[in-house]
C-alpha cells in the first residue's frame, strides 16, 4: 500500500510538471510569468556548472549550518535546564507557547539596526527562529521519560550525569530527533527569508536581486535550487525521525 | 455431527413449545475470506445461525475465531465472501444496516463532544424525529439505564461502565428489534461486568428485543443466555448450540444453581480444545 | 500566585534587557519608555489607522481563504486513506519550503497591492491548516464510523455530525498556527511589496531611522499576535481536555 501511494504521488507530481511544461510551450503561460520547467532546469544547471552561484551557495549554507548548530545545541541545553527547574518551566510556559505566534520577521529591522548588515543578523534570526522549537521538543522528550526508568537508575545508584547520559537522553532521543528536524527546517526558512528581505549576499538575496532586475529565468533557477534542497533536506530529516520513532514503537 | 446435535436440541425445544418460535435472523453459509500477501486468509465460516425472536443468544469462542467479523456481516457492516443473512424475511445487504438492528461495540463509541443526553438522542435526531419526542424517549432511555442523574454530564467525566451504558441507551432509544453486542463489557472489571450483565437482562425483558451477545467470558454467556453457540477456532464455525433453560426472570443468582456448573463445564469442554488451537499450543 | 509573580518577573527582566541595549546603543533601539509613548501617539494619530485597517483587511481575507480551503482540502483528503498517504508528504514538503521563494511568482501573478498580500498570507497558513485537519480526520476512532454505519447515517451526515466534531481539537491546533502564519505572511508582503499597511510603516520607519515608530508598531503587532494566540490556546486546551 505505501508503494502504491508513493507511485501515485510521483505520478501526480510528474503529471503536474508535464502540464505546466505543456502550458508554457503552448504559450498559455507567458515566459515573463513562468518559464518552462525544462528551461528553468537548464538554466540552473548552467549556473551551477559555471560556478556563478558558488559564493551565494557557500554563504547561505554557512548561515544555515551555523544557525542550526546554535539552535540545536542551545535548544537542547536550555531545554534540559528549564526541565530541571520546574518553577522556571511553569513561569516560562505561556511565553514558549506564544513564541511562534509573534510575526517574527517584523523584528528583522531591529536586528539589522543592532548588528548592521552582513551575516550576523541573518544567523541570529535563523537561530532564534529554530531554537524554541528545539526547546519545546526537548521538554516534551524529557517529560516522556518513563518514571520506571528513572526509578531503575536510582536503584542502580546512578549519579545525575550518568542518569542523564545513559537513561534520560537515550529515552528522549526520538523526540529530540523531532526537535532537530523542526529546528533545522525553521533555520532554513528563516535564513532564506532574512536574506531575501534585507541582505546583500546569499541565495535569498540573489532571488530578490534577480527579481528586481527582471532576470526572471535566473530567479526561477535559484528558486528551483532552494525548493530542491529544501524538499530533499526535509525528506531526509523526516525519514531519520520516522525511523527513530518507529524503532521505539511510537 | 456436532452441529446436528445443536440443531436437534433446538428442534426438540421447538417441538415442545406450543407454537413454533418465530425465526428472527438466519445466517446461512456465511464465510469471510481476506486477501493476504501470497494467498488468502479464511477468517470465518461457514457459519449457520438461527435466532428466534425475543431470545437471548450468546456466542462464545476463542480469540481470533471471527466472532466480531460475524457480527459485522449480520449488521450489514461488511459483505460476506459466501453465504447470506436474512433478517425479518429480508436479505441483509452490505453497506445498508436494516432498520430495526442496533449494535453496541467493544470500544467506547460515545461522542466526547456531546453530553450524555445529546449522545443518547443522536440517532433519533439524525432520523428527523421531532424534538419533543426525542426528549421524551431520551429521558426514558436514561431512566432505564440508570443514567438519569447524568443527562448533562460529558463522557469524559464518566467511568468506562457508564460510557458503555450511554452507548447502550443510545442503541435502545431507537427501539431496535435485534440488538447485537460485540464484547461490550470486555474493557470492564469483573464486578462491573456482573452488574452490567444484570442490567442487560432487565433491558432485554423490558424491550422484548432479540439479543445476540458475543463474549469470551464463559460465565457471562452461561448466566445471561437462553442459548449459547460455541464457535471453533479460526476459521470460526458454530460447533454446538447449548440451551440453558433459564426462566425469563433470571439474574446473576442462577450462578448458584447446579445447572450453571453443568453448563459451564459443558461449554469449557467444547471450548478448551478450540482455545488451545487458537493459542497455537 | 508564585507563578504569576515569576512571569511578571520575567517580563520585567526582558524590559530591563531592552532598556540596557538602548543604553548601549541609543540610536539603534528606542527605549521601552519612548516606545510606549510612541504607541499612544500612534493610536491617536489619524495617519496610523488607515495602515492598520489595510493590514487588518488583508489578514481577514487571507485567513478566510486559508481556513475554508484548508478545511475543505483536509476533510476531503483525510477521509480517504489513499489520498492521505499520497498527499500528506506533498503538503508537508511544501510546508517546509521557505515561502519567500514563491513570493516573486505571486507578485508576477497578482502585481503589487492587496491581492498579493492576501495571497502571501493564505499561502503561509493553508498548509498547516490542511495538514492538521487531515491528521484530525485520520485519528478518528474506527468505532465511530461503525457506529455511524449502524445508525444508518449518510456520508454527509457522518462528516458533519461525527468526523468534524471529533477532529475539532486537531483542527483548532492547526488554526492557531494558521492565524499566526497568516499575519506573518501579510506583514512580510507589506514589508517589501506594498505602499500601505503596518509592515510598510515599519520599513519606512527603518528607512528614516525612526526607531521609535519602528519599535512601537512592532510591539503592537507582537501584542495583538500573542493575544490572538492565547485565546486560541485556551480553546485548544479546553477542546483537548474534553476529548
Amino acid at each position: 500500500m505505501p508503494m502504491r501511494a508513493s507511485l501515485l504521488r510521483h505520478a501526480i507530481v510528474l503529471g503536474a510538471l508535464a502540464a505546466v511544461e505543456l502550458g508554457c510551450r503552448a504559450g498559455l503561460i507567458s515566459a515573463q510569468l513562468l518559464p518552462a520547467p525544462s528551461a528553468i532546469a537548464m538554466a540552473l544547471y548552467g549556473l551551477l556548472a559555471s560556478g556563478a552561484l558558488a559564493a551565494d551557495i557557500a554563504t547561505t549554507s554557512r548561515n544555515i549550518a551555523l544557525a542550526s548548530v546554535i539552535a540545536v545545541t542551545g535548544g537542547i541545553a536550555l531545554g534540559v535546564a528549564i526541565h530541571a527547574v520546574p518553577r522556571l518551566r511553569r513561569a516560562l510556559d505561556p511565553f514558549l507557547a506564544s513564541y511562534y505566534a509573534v510575526p517574527f520577521f517584523v523584528f528583522y529591522p531591529v536586528f539589522i539596526v543592532l548588528f548592521g548588515m552582513g551575516d550576523a543578523p541573518i544567523v541570529a534570526m535563523g537561530a532564534l527562529f529554530g531554537i524554541v522549537a528545539m526547546i519545546i521538543a526537548a521538554l516534551n522528550g524529557l517529560d516522556r521519560v518513563p518514571h520506571a526508568l528513572l526509578k531503575t537508575a536510582r536503584l542502580y545508584r546512578m549519579g545525575p550525569l550518568a542518569t542523564a547520559l545513559r537513561i534520560t537522553l537515550p529515552s528522549a532521543a526520538p523526540h529530540l530527533m523531532t526537535g532537530v528536524k523542526l529546528a533545522i527546517t525553521y533555520c532554513f526558512i528563516a535564513v532564506i527569508a532574512a536574506e531575501f528581505i534585507l541582505s546583500s549576499s546569499g541565495l535569498g538575496y540573489s532571488i530578490a536581486y534577480a527579481f528586481n532586475n527582471f532576470e526572471t529565468l535566473r530567479m526561477y533557477a535559484i528558486v528551483l535550487l532552494i525548493l530542491a534542497v529544501s524538499i530533499t533536506l526535509n525528506g531526509v530529516l523526516r525519514a531519520i525521525e520516522q525511523a527513530a520513532l518507529r524503532r521505539r514503537g511510537l | 455431527m456436532l452441529l446436528a446435535n445443536g440443531f436437534a436440541q433446538a428442534a426438540s425445544t421447538a417441538r415442545q413449545s406450543e407454537t413454533a418460535p418465530e425465526l428472527h435472523l438466519k445466517a446461512t453459509g456465511v464465510e469471510r475470506r481476506f486477501a493476504r500477501d501470497g494467498g488468502e486468509l479464511h477468517a470465518l465460516g461457514p457459519v449457520e445461525l438461527a435466532l428466534r425472536r425475543g431470545e437471548f443468544f450468546s456466542i462464545i469462542g476463542p480469540s481470533g475465531c471471527g466472532k466480531s467479523s460475524l457480527l459485522d456481516v449480520l449488521a450489514g457492516l461488511a459483505a460476506p465472501s459466501a453465504g447470506g443473512v436474512i433478517f425479518e424475511d429480508e436479505p441483509v445487504k452490505a453497506g445498508a444496516t436494516p432498520d430495526g438492528i442496533g449494535m453496541v461495540f467493544q470500544e467506547d463509541a460515545s461522542f466526547p463532544w456531546l453530553s450524555v443526553a445529546d449522545n443518547v438522542g443522536f440517532g433519533l435526531r439524525r432520523q428527523g424525529v421531532p424534538a419533543r419526542e426525542v426528549s421524551e424517549r431520551v429521558t426514558r432511555a436514561l431512566g432505564i439505564t440508570g443514567l438519569g442523574d447524568f443527562a448533562s454530564a460529558y463522557p469524559a467525566q464518566l467511568s468506562g461502565g457508564m460510557r458503555q451504558r450511554v452507548c447502550i441507551a443510545r442503541t435502545l432509544v431507537t427501539r431496535p428489534r435485534l440488538i447485537l453486542l460485540d464484547e461490550p463489557f470486555g474493557a470492564l472489571d469483573a464486578q462491573t461486568r456482573l452488574i452490567m450483565g444484570e442490567q442487560l437482562l432487565q433491558l432485554w425483558r423490558e424491550t422484548g428485543a432479540t439479543v445476540l451477545l458475543v463474549t469470551h467470558a464463559l460465565d457471562e454467556a452461561a448466566m445471561l443466555s437462553d442459548r449459547i453457540g460455541v464457535m471453533s477456532a479460526r476459521p470460526g464455525r458454530i460447533l454446538d448450540v447449548i440451551a440453558t433453560g433459564w426462566p425469563r426472570e433470571r439474574d446473576s443468582g442462577v450462578a448458584a444453581s447446579k445447572r450453571f456448573g453443568d453448563i459451564t463445564a459443558q461449554l469449557w469442554g467444547r471450548l478448551r480444545a478450540e482455545s488451545l488451537k487458537a493459542l497455537g499450543v | 500566585m508564585q507563578t504569576l509573580l515569576d512571569r511578571i518577573a520575567i517580563v520585567l527582566a526582558a524590559l530591563l534587557v531592552w532598556q540596557g541595549v538602548h543604553w548601549l546603543s541609543p540610536f539603534a533601539l528606542a527605549s521601552p519608555g519612548a516606545t510606549a509613548v510612541k504607541i499612544v501617539a500612534l493610536l491617536q494619530s489619524p495617519a496610523f489607522w488607515p495602515h492598520a485597517a489595510e493590514t487588518g483587511r488583508a489578514f481577514v481575507y487571507a485567513l478566510a481563504i486559508a481556513v475554508s480551503a484548508g478545511l475543505a482540502a483536509g476533510l476531503v483528503i483525510g477521509s480517504s486513506r489513499t489520498a492521505s498517504e499520497v498527499m500528506d508528504p506533498v503538503l508537508a514538503s511544501i510546508y517546509g519550503v521557505p515561502k519567500v521563494t514563491l513570493y516573486p511568482l505571486i507578485l508576477l501573478v497578482f502585481g503589487l497591492g492587496l491581492p498579493a498580500k492576501v495571497a502571501f498570507g493564505a499561502l503561509h497558513s493553508f498548509f498547516p491548516i490542511a495538514l492538521f485537519t487531515i491528521n484530525g480526520v485520520r485519528k478518528l476512532p474506527p468505532v465511530y464510523r461503525r457506529a455511524a454505519s449502524v445508525m444508518r447515517l449518510s456520508r454527509a451526515q457522518t462528516l458533519a455530525t461525527i468526523v468534524l466534531p471529533a477532529a475539532l481539537p486537531e483542527i483548532v491546533s492547526g488554526l492557531r498556527i494558521g492565524v499566526s502564519l497568516t499575519l506573518l505572511g501579510v506583514l512580510i508582503g507589506e514589508m517589501f511589496a506594498s505602499q500601505r499597511g503596518l509592515g510598510f510603516l515599519i520599513m519606512t520607519a527603518v528607512g528614516v531611522h525612526d526607531t521609535q515608530t519602528m519599535m512601537a508598531v512592532t510591539a503592537m503587532l507582537a501584542a495583538v499576535a500573542v493575544a490572538m494566540n492565547i485565546i486560541l490556546l485556551r480553546l485548544d486546551s479546553s477542546l483537548h481536555r474534553r476529548g
